[in-house]
């Protein structure tokens, strides 16, 4: 096939790149507020009324916001097939707490419903919890950690991804302070997101309570965000890349040789206009706040997406060309220019992204327009089909 | 890597696989009849049908919510647990699995949502549109994975990579329409339709047994018993069809289904049952059909199917070919753009045996330090377990077949017998529900166990794949996955139980008006029930 010559290499990997940042920010703004709401749900729904109320709300949807997350794991597989395979191996019992989390979530909501008794709908209340909190957390101790490099190096005859390390006590290191304060911005953040989600979506005293715990997270997430970029200029070493940067050679990461020093946020100064990225987060945090306090509704919701699209994207730009940084073995880092799929499959997955992509948007914005409007205790009571 | 390592890994990835294909066949079908029943509806406008929609659509949800779950593991757990495996062929192998999630998995999720929550919200048009999306979407996703399955089994359109030392893609239509994965879906999904359609009429059976919801029941039986007729034809057809194409593509597994230890004169006969003996390299007690297993296996009645001893004998030559390959790959390795053009000629040459000289890993840290011993062992791990294979694959056939007996025997009664019922068929009905569940775990069983020692098939050795992680990591995700899954399994049990006792539950006032209304027009031909014993001619 000659059709993939017509983008090169270099671009197919920005353009990778950047796809993965759309499919992560994606997933926390979609399945992010499905996260925040089940991590609020015990505390903003009192009575199996107002829980089912909340429940409703994302009960349609979270099926869908979810492909995001599978989605993502598919796209890392099939465009960055080296980080897939380390990154998920080397996270392998924090992973697995993800699944297990994520698998009681989809039970949760289908199956809460399915009996009377309290015991049996607390039991789910927890599960969803946990279903929420937990993801939310793991998500940013990941992050966390791939900011400080990860313990692993790929081995000299065949590139055979190795760890550092031992199953709890790999897993132990994973909870290291600055990780969990990354936890602590990720997990405050979807909180934020999820109570805006339920300020739009409900009313009276399950939005107010919403916006009230709403209001404290995104503050938290403020001070937390804040903390973790001071800590990341100044106790954290960065990553280089020594000589020569090639960007259309073969996807073989000890092709490079890479080594620490600097910091991470030098980037800002030979890129200052990624600078928009941590603004966008601080700002649509405020503007967040203050439409949760004022009661707005619709404008909350987009400027919490915004925050979120703020913070994200600072990481990956921030890191840039980074994916994966090793400690033990800097040269076996990940980065764009070498960790990517072929050229071929690059072109040919950008093609059915580019087909697909703007039609997922286009049916779930309908299925969002179809089911728009505040779910109250009426509905669920009276509708037969509402969990 | 530490011993047991892989066979845990191994375990783990069939019990999750496994588990998962449990709700998947039940989804595929499902999907599709719920369709069709509203389809029925939207038609007609009776509101027995929108009942009928909505109560098996009930079912469908509690059983789809559960293969979306333990979908999730699947995605993520070739990146946690065999990680070189997903690094060396994931160039090719991730593309179907991403492209599965923008085309099908997207489309599914987004709509099943509004499938359960819209009915007061859209028009009945949309709403039927909405019950397609979610069944062509469940469909389409079962052709990605199954491209990408299929690509483990006869991996064409790409090939080795020296500088990133792993294989890459290097024609996508091929990987799309290779012929197994073509063959492995329409089989798969098939199977689904005959899984769904067992269910409903058991379950339609069940009620008619105990004298309830006869309408609903009736009308279910001869949806299903028509639904599944055509798929159980198609299942056994179609799985004909992978069984020609595993002839010239996976000989070493098609001589192990048959356990065919020696090269017959062709046509060759097919062995019905018998023991294998894998050390004595023979069949016990063998009663053999002349001349069938040539005609399946090659449509014609001279070309031969080669048996076992003939493949391992091959098998010993693309060791030592691979051998050659693996020498001439790490001087590429060391010499990079210098290496002498004859020594990638080499490589070139000998490229597609790789595979053959990692076998060797096992045995030798350096293929080319190999002894002869070490390069017979390499061959003799290329036959899978030969009687294992042979038996499921017997087992899953006779369920195949009487599958196509039951579904025509109740569609007959159906279509031309007044949809009257015999009691014997109808307790049949019910007793047969686990049977296509058994018959689809069996076919994945065939497929992968009958792929070992490979991952990829000859590209890459299962040995090789796994992730490098401890025993403990194992230990402790295994019993995990045994813990939570059990504790799903039996909520999921429970709750499907309880709602086929309670029955349909929706719009009964609505309905019940209807078919007061209509009653006279409704009866059976004869006027008796629905389940009277067949009268005597």
């Amino acid at each position: 096939m000659i059709l993939h010559d017509l983008i090169s290499f270099d671009i197919l990997r920005v353009i990778w790149w950047a796809l993965l940042g759309v499919l992560l920010i994606g997933f926390a703004l979609t399945d992010g507020f499905d996260l925040g709401v089940g991590a609020l749900l015990p505390f903003v729904g009192k009575s199996d009324t107002e829980r089912r109320v909340i429940i409703n709300t994302i009960g349609p949807i979270w099926e869908g916001n979810q492909v995001w997350f599978i989605l993502g794991g598919g796209a890392i597989f099939a465009a960055w097939p080296t980080l897939y395979a380390v990154s998920f191996s080397g996270f392998y019992l924090a992973m697995f707490l993800v699944l297990a989390a994520l698998i009681l979530r989809p039970v949760g909501f289908k199956y809460r419903s399915k009996r009377e008794g309290a015991a049996w709908r607390t039991t789910w209340d927890w599960a969803l919890f946990v279903g929420g909190a937990v993801p939310a957390l793991i998500f940013g101790v990941a992050v966390g950690n791939v900011l400080q490099g990860v313990p692993f190096y790929l081995t000299p005859d065949m590139l055979m991804p190795m760890y550092e390390g031992n199953s709890i006590m790999k897993l132990l290191g994973l909870l290291n302070p600055y990780a969990l304060l990354a936890g602590v911005v990720s997990l405050s953040m979807l909180l934020m997101h999820g109570s805006a989600w339920l300020g739009l979506k409900t009313e009276g005293v399950i939005a107010d309570r919403a916006r009230r715990i709403g209001s404290i997270a995104g503050i938290v997430a403020a001070l937390s965000y804040a903390l973790a970029g001071l800590w990341l200029a100044f106790g954290i070493e960065g990553y280089q890349i020594v000589g020569e940067v090639v960007k259309d050679g073969p996807s073989n990461p000890l092709f490079s040789e890479v080594i620490r020093g600097g910091s991470w946020m030098d980037a800002y100064a030979t890129r200052p206009w990624i600078a928009v990225a941590p603004i966008m987060g601080f700002v649509g945090i405020a503007l967040a706040v203050m439409g949760l306090r004022a009661g707005r509704e619709v404008s909350t919701l987009l400027f919490s997406k915004l925050a979120i699209f703020g913070i994200i994207s600072s990481v990956g730009l921030t890191m840039f060309p980074f994916i994966l940084p090793s400690t033990v073995d800097p040269s076996s880092s990940l980065t764009v220019w070498d960790s990517s799929s072929s050229h071929l499959t690059l072109f040919v997955m950008l093609v059915c992204a580019v087909i697909f992509m703007p039609l997922i948007l286009a049916y779930t914005s309908w299925v969002y327009k179809v089911l728009w409007g505040k779910v109250t205790e009426d509905d669920v009571t009276q509708n037969t089909q509402s969990y | 890597m530490e011993f047991g390592l892989v066979e845990l890994s191994r375990l783990q990835f069939a019990m999750t696989a496994l588990y998962h294909f449990l709700f998947v066949p039940l989804t595929l079908g499902l999907s599709i009849i719920v369709a069709i029943m509203e389809t029925v509806y939207v038609m007609t406008g009776r509101p027995i049908w929108r009942q009928m929609t909505k109560f098996w659509g009930t079912l469908f949800g509690i059983n789809f919510v559960l293969g979306v779950a333990t979908g999730i593991t699947m995605e993520f757990q070739f990146g946690m647990n065999w990680s070189y495996y997903s690094h060396y062929v994931g160039d090719i192998f991730g593309a179907p699995l991403a492209i599965e999630g923008l085309m099908a998995f997207f489309l599914e999720a987004t709509f099943v949502g509004l499938f359960f929550f819209g009915w007061d919200k859209l028009s009945r048009t949309a709403h039927l549109v909405v019950a397609w999306l979610v069944a062509i979407g469940s469909n389409f996703s079962a052709l990605w994975i199954l491209i990408a399955n299929g690509w483990m089994q006869n991996p064409v359109g790409a090939e080795f990579n020296p500088d990133t030392m792993r294989m890459e893609m290097t024609n996508f239509f091929e990987v799309m329409f290779n012929e197994v994965a073509q063959a492995k879906f329409v089989h798969t999904v098939s199977a689904g339709y005959v899984t769904a359609s067992v269910f409903v009429l058991g379950v339609s059976a069940w009620y008619l047994l105990k004298g309830r919801h006869t309408e609903l029941a009736r009308r279910s039986i001869a949806i299903a018993s028509a639904f599944g007729l055509a798929a159980a034809l198609s299942v056994v057809v179609l799985g004909d069809e992978s069984g020609y194409s595993a002839s010239h593509t996976q000989k070493m597994k098609l001589a192990a289904i048959e356990a065919m230890w020696e090269t017959h004169d062709a046509p060759a006969p097919f062995t019905l049952i018998g023991f294998p003996d894998k050390e004595a390299r023979e069949t016990h007690y063998a009663i053999e059909i002349p001349y069938v297993m040539g005609l399946i296996g090659t449509r014609s009645l001279t070309e031969e199917i080669p048996g076992i001893d003939q493949l391992v004998a091959e098998s010993k030559d693309k060791v030592r070919s691979g051998i050659i390959a693996y020498d001439a790959l790490m001087a590429i390795r060391s010499e990079r753009d210098a290496t002498p053009p004859e020594v990638r000629a080499t490589f070139e040459e000998h490229s597609e045996d790789l595979g053959y000289a990692l076998l060797l890993k096992r045995y030798v840290d350096d293929p080319r330090d190999a002894t002869e011993a070490q390069i017979q062992l390499a061959a003799d791990d290329t036959v899978p377990g030969v009687w294992p294979i042979f038996w499921a694959f017997r087992i899953m056939v006779g369920l195949g077949f009487s599958f196509i007996a039951v579904m025509a025997f109740f569609f007959y009664r159906a279509s031309f017998k007044g949809m009257q019922f015999p009691r014997w068929a109808l307790r049949l009905g019910v007793i047969i529900i686990p049977t296509p569940w058994i018959a689809a775990e069996l076919g994945w069983f065939v497929a992968e166990f009958g792929r070992q020692p490979w991952t990829v098939d000859g590209i890459l050795p299962t040995a090789l794949s796994a992730s490098n992680l401890s025993i403990t990591d194992l230990l402790i995700t295994l019993t995990g996955f045994v813990v939570f899954y059990t504790a799903l399994f039996i909520v999921e049990m429970g709750l499907m139980l309880k709602y086929i006792k309670k029955g349909p539950y929706m719009d009964v006032e609505e309905t019940d008006k209807w078919m007061e209304r209509h009653s006279h027009r409704l009866r059976t031909h004869d006027g008796q029930g629905p389940f009277a014993e067949t009268p005597a001619e």
